[in-house]
């Protein structure tokens, strides 16, 4: 397979959040504002990244029987990097992600992707399919967040557009998340019909 | 007193699901029928009360004793993964009835972010335990009151599910948007029942 295809694979015809529809939790639950969404992004890319690479590198080695359980414990170790990582050097993005960092863990797109892609490729193709899932999952992230801060809070990366008074609180509260995802969803579902 | 707060505030206040974002995807996944969501509500339920205890005895007795807390995501992960598959090998042998009715379940909770997220919580010592020591007895109040309330939400919205099944839905929306949509509005009504409880 081509490089640039398995790049835009991952951000659009596999597109995990608007068209696999994995790794909700992390999507509703830190989507307050864009940087929070393109922060968790960019977080889950990393471990995705490290973690196709090194299964792909690994694959011959784990006997099938265990190798969801090698997968998982693969995964957590670069999970817990990336958390030391952050509360390093970002501890401000680390404390308003707050759990759903360690929750990386348990993000299906992250082991689904070992499954379905590392364990059969090479290391180098594993890599450029991280990027793109990562990328994928960024941009929906970041189109997210933007949408719930516009309107929950009038502003845009924290560029104020409209006064607060205008904004409805609910999409920054949680019932906002799931309108604004179902809505996106339908809209995206629309423009593929056409 | 507080032990009632603590179970009202994480069964509707703070609802897991509609509130806390953790467990979405059993909650999208296995809520087309209210039986199957009952089923699912019984084994979280049931797992992650035993979770609960384990990682918080293990962070307690073996993580902080040898200071290595930040093993913390990995260990617990393990821990959960290796209580699912116990659970179902005993569940196997002692109640083939029970096992039958929570079986296809068991396998999908090790995935489920909420066993592991009130995990770490309780671990950490982080909930919102309404001013009491998070002490292994309210953090398992506090585990189990979180499972009846994804039980509950799971239920709740299963119900809902079943009479969308019914209903015209506009061809852009079918399937998981509206699911999302009807998620958003329960989530909604269950924003009223903010600030019951609140210490202070």
């Amino acid at each position: 397979m081509n490089k640039l295809n398995i790049l835009l694979n991952g951000i659009i015809k596999e597109n995990p959040t608007f068209v696999l529809l994995l790794g909700m939790c992390p999507t509703l639950g830190t989507t307050t504002s864009a940087i929070n969404g393109l922060g968790m992004g960019l977080a889950t890319m990393f471990v995705l990244i490290c973690s196709n690479v090194v299964i792909s590198l690994v694959k011959k080695l784990i006997p099938d029987m265990v190798r969801i359980p090698s997968y998982i414990v693969i995964i957590a170790t670069f999970v817990t990097v990336l958390e030391m990582l952050m509360k390093a050097y970002l501890p401000a993005l680390y404390a308003s992600l707050g759990l759903f960092i360690p929750l990386i863990v348990v993000n299906c797109i992250v082991l689904g992707r070992a499954e379905a892609f590392a364990s059969k490729n090479t290391p180098f193709d594993s890599m450029f399919d991280g990027i793109g899932i990562g990328l994928g999952f960024s941009a929906a992230l970041t189109l997210l967040g933007t949408v719930r801060e516009l309107l929950g809070s009038g502003a845009v990366f924290g560029i104020k557009l409209y006064s607060d008074d205008y904004g409805m609180l609910a999409f920054v509260l949680a019932p906002g998340a799931f309108l604004a995802l179902g809505y996106l969803i339908a809209i995206i579902n629309r423009i593929k019909k056409a | 007193m507080e032990y009632i707060l603590i179970i009202i505030s994480a069964i509707f206040v703070n609802n897991v699901v509609l509130s806390q974002f953790l467990g979405i995807c059993p909650f999208l996944g296995v809520s087309k029928k209210v039986e199957t969501a009952l089923g699912m509500g019984a084994a979280v339920t049931f797992v992650l009360t035993l979770a609960t205890i384990v990682t918080y005895l293990l962070q307690v007795y073996v993580l902080v004793p040898f200071k290595v807390e930040y093993l913390q995501t990995i260990s617990f992960i393990l821990v959960i993964a290796a209580l699912v598959q116990m659970v179902e090998i005993i569940l196997k042998k002692v109640s083939p009835s029970l096992y039958q009715a929570l079986g296809v379940f068991l396998p999908l909770i090790t995935t489920n972010c909420c066993i592991l997220g009130v995990a770490i919580l309780v671990g950490n010592g982080t909930f919102d335990a309404k001013g009491l020591e998070p002490t292994l007895l309210v953090g398992v109040v506090y585990a189990i009151a979180t499972a009846i309330g994804f039980a509950l939400a799971l239920v709740i919205f299963a119900g809902i599910r079943e009479h969308l099944e019914l209903m015209d839905v506009p061809e852009s929306l079918k399937g998981t948007p509206i699911a999302l949509i009807s998620a958003g509005i329960l989530a909604l009504a269950f924003l009223g029942f903010a600030g019951i409880g609140a210490v202070a």
